[in-house]
């Protein structure tokens, strides 16, 4: 396969599985907020924080409001990360791949893009707007049903996999850590905490909610809803399928069935080993944000480790005349 | 609205579904009738139908000018149109016969040049060709065959004979809306496929596979065939990837393939791998920086190298384009005798060359009652109608003429056919055109009709997809109840 065709398929399952991700955390986050007492200022801001999109809103995000935050987060053309955006991207990247995958496919991926192009404004209500992410979340459900049912599980297929995994985890870990930042007391200033205390448990579940992880959770977790319990099942569950370790054992497998993966896959192996060992607990009392963006950092290694080993041509060919030079 | 054929008057123009007003032709007769039978809201209904299919299908064309929103929706009109098998069969031998002799006149242009030596075709037509390459001559591609894949256009005068508008052989486009353009009346009218024995069309995408892969500079069961793109911006981006999705090949850009030892390789996640054929979607100048336009980023450094070695097939291949010259095509009837002894089956429009000088003063006297063509644009660029156009436009058109006599050709207009698109109030006749392609290789094949352009525009008789034309499922009918 094409290495330009990896790179944009690659991309395809990145930005699909970015759609879903913002339509969960939107969705989530205005059923919570119905919950929550007046004057409560949690909530929309830290959407933003949480797709880490802050550069680009340009204005104070603890001053903004669902509306503006909502347009941003969905329909914004200034932000990448957007909705809109997010599927606009998909879109292109199965245009210029459609021949590869099964014609229903890019029927779906063009379908959801115009349906929420054409309908933009009423995403901004509250009353439409449920409805509608819950179709973007079945849609994208959808294609990754589709694939699984109807493709050749190739190479391009393990590409695909391997973008919506490597998203998936990126997003769990900003999940996790945009919880820390409104629910732990920071350091000085506690009285926001204080007043969000009696709300604590809300905004864990919520956490798990925008995961679908809340029932499963509960399965899991045989106790009350508590922090230590939601980032360690979280961070270090391997079977929920949101989770960041059973997210990277997902993309380990994914790696090993494509050519040269070697080195990429002893990476991802590593980073999986580390998530594993953390001390949740201990690192709760002090660190674990530090720990997060650690984390966050090596995954953006092993995405550039991935582009340098199947999409960038010049690499390829280096390491190519290194391996032909050593045989 | 619904139809009534009573009220529908094409005019003097030969009309594709109805002989004269409420009168259907025979082939005809199950669809006029059915379209009648339609409540104005069905129609609108079905209108709708086609125009939700064609956006969720993506089924798209791109302008050049529209950048920000490059892909625009197909426009499509939902009424068929039939020509019935008897007719057709007979333009299938002529077109085939037609691209035989072409394929022979180019491959003696780049080697023998018997033809001219003999005197049938002049020798100057050949020097300031714009589309002749040097580069290629003494080339003997597979099969002796430069273009593979032609796309004839055709037109019916007012008695419903089909000519022969002009030969497309270097990169025609449309097949892919012939194919989706099926697909969409299936969706549309499935009931009509009940009454009506329809020739599919759907054959073409392995016609091709088969045509290019018998190409192969290498004896492979499997030869590693592609398509070339100039890539998301090209106005024929969608046929590109639809063509080598339904082939099951690479679709490619320049960036992606190097030569190496003169050999042509793609870019993979495994390295390189060696290509065999390549269905070129980009011009001649734009195919290698070595020899053509250095500035070019959408071919590949060392191409042509590659392909005169006789390591790589291109189709179709390079300086084809010498016999896609509107004033070559007034030899192809001279041709079709020259090469194969043979009486041409398909007409030729009558054509006046101004680089003949009593021809020239012909045509500058008689401006408004010609169409007149420069050599080698296409997509109806560059041309005046005359009897469309302003005095003011003749007079400044008669100067460029002047100006350069050899790249200019005219033609008396010929009232293209008619066949009815869903008005406001009734159906209402337009302007078509028809452009079958044509596969040669090592064998021939015929599209079972073709792409049906129309002129969306009332009287107009331009059908380019960039200037505003629109399009028809056309459908190639056996005669006899289903």
């Amino acid at each position: 396969m094409l290495s330009r065709v990896a790179e944009r398929i690659y991309w395809l399952g990145r930005y699909m599985e970015r759609s879903e991700n913002m339509a969960r955390m939107v969705n989530v986050n205005t059923n919570l907020l119905l919950d929550l007492p007046r004057g409560v200022r949690v909530g929309w801001g830290s959407l933003i924080d949480i797709s880490g999109t802050g550069t680009y809103f340009n204005r104070d995000t603890e001053q903004a409001d669902e509306r503006t935050v909502v347009r941003f987060m969905l329909v914004d053309k200034d932000n990448p990360s957007s909705l809109l955006n997010s599927l606009s991207w998909a879109r292109e990247n199965a245009r210029i791949t459609r021949e590869i995958m099964p014609m229903e496919a890019w029927e779906l991926i063009n379908d959801l893009y115009h349906s929420i192009k054409d309908n933009a404004n009423a995403l901004i209500a509250r009353r439409e707007r449920g409805r509608m992410l819950l179709h973007v979340i079945s849609q994208v459900q959808q294609f990754t049903g589709l694939l699984a049912g109807c493709m050749t599980h190739n190479d391009a297929y393990e590409f695909i996999r391997v973008g919506r995994n490597l998203e998936r985890a990126d997003m769990t870990t900003r999940i996790v850590d945009a919880g820390l930042v409104h629910l732990l007391p920071a350091n000085g200033d506690t009285s926001a905490v204080e007043l969000l205390m009696p709300y604590n448990n809300v905004l864990w579940m919520s956490v798990l909610r925008s995961l679908s992880a809340y029932q499963m959770y509960r399965q899991h977790v045989r106790d009350r809803v508590n922090a230590k319990d939601v980032v360690t099942f979280l961070l270090q569950n391997e079977s929920f399928p949101r989770a960041l370790a059973h997210s990277l054992a997902e993309l380990e497998g994914c790696l090993k069935k494509l050519p040269n993966s070697k080195a990429v896959v002893s990476t991802v192996g590593r980073v999986r080993e580390k998530v594993l060992q953390a001390d949740i607990g201990l690192l709760l009392e002090s660190g674990l944000h530090e720990y997060i963006d650690d984390v966050q950092a090596e995954i953006g290694q092993l995405h550039s480790q991935i582009a340098g080993t199947w999409f960038d041509p010049v690499a390829i060919a280096r390491t190519q005349r290194q391996t032909q030079g050593s045989a | 609205m619904q139809i009534d054929w009573r009220a529908y008057d094409p005019g003097q123009f030969y009309d594709e579904l109805i002989s004269s007003p409420g009168h259907p032709r025979k082939a005809t007769r199950h669809l006029a009738k059915y379209l009648a039978s339609l409540s104005g809201e069905d129609l609108q209904e079905r209108k709708r139908s086609a125009e939700l299919a064609i956006k969720t299908m993506g089924i798209s064309f791109t302008v050049y000018s529209d950048a920000g929103n490059i892909d625009r929706a197909w426009p499509f009109d939902i009424i068929p149109r039939i020509i019935p098998q008897k007719e057709w069969q007979k333009t299938e031998r002529g077109l085939i016969q037609r691209l035989t002799a072409l394929n022979c006149f180019i491959n003696d242009i780049y080697n023998d040049q018997k033809i001219i030596k003999d005197k049938v075709v002049p020798a100057e037509l050949l020097l300031d060709s714009a589309n002749f390459r040097r580069e290629c001559m003494g080339m003997k591609p597979a099969f002796g065959v430069w273009s593979h894949i032609c796309g004839s256009d055709l037109i019916r005068d007012h008695q419903g004979e089909f000519y022969v508008l002009e030969d497309n052989l270097r990169v025609p486009s449309g097949v892919s809306y012939m194919l989706e353009n099926r697909k969409v009346t299936k969706r549309v009218f499935p009931e009509l496929f009940d009454n009506h024995n329809i020739v599919p069309v759907t054959e073409y995408p392995n016609q091709l596979f088969d045509t290019l892969a018998a190409l192969s500079p290498r004896p492979l069961d499997r030869p590693e065939v592609v398509v070339l793109t100039p890539g998301i911006y090209n106005s024929a981006y969608f046929e590109h990837s639809y063509l080598a999705q339904q082939m099951g090949v690479e679709l490619v850009e320049g960036s992606d393939l190097v030569v190496e030892n003169d050999c042509v390789y793609m870019r993979t996640i495994k390295g390189l791998a060696r290509v065999d054929v390549i269905y070129r979607r980009i011009d001649d100048l734009f195919l290698d920086p070595e020899m053509f336009n250095p500035d070019s980023v959408l071919g590949v450094p060392g191409l042509m190298r590659a392909w005169l070695k006789g390591n790589v097939a291109l189709a179709n291949a390079p300086g084809a384009g010498v016999a896609d010259d509107k004033v070559i095509y007034t030899f192809v009837p001279a041709m079709i005798k020259y090469y194969l002894g043979e009486e041409p089956i398909l007409n030729n429009v009558p054509s006046y060359l101004c680089i003949d000088p009593q021809q020239c003063d012909h045509v500058l006297k008689n401006l408004d009652k010609l169409v007149v063509k420069p050599a080698n644009e296409s997509g109806g660029y560059g041309m005046i109608i005359g009897p469309q156009a302003s005095k003011k436009e003749r007079e400044e058109f008669a100067g460029r003429i002047k100006a350069n006599p050899r790249n200019y050709m005219a033609q008396p207009l010929i009232s293209l056919s008619t066949a009815p698109i869903i008005g406001s109030k009734n159906a209402e006749p337009r302007h078509i055109d028809l452009r079958p392609f044509v596969l040669q290789g090592k064998e021939h094949y015929v599209t079972p009709g073709g792409l049906t352009r129309v002129a969306m525009v009332k009287g107009s008789y331009v059908v380019n997809s960039s200037q505003g034309g629109g399009s028809k499922d056309t459908w190639i009918v056996v005669e006899g109840d289903k």
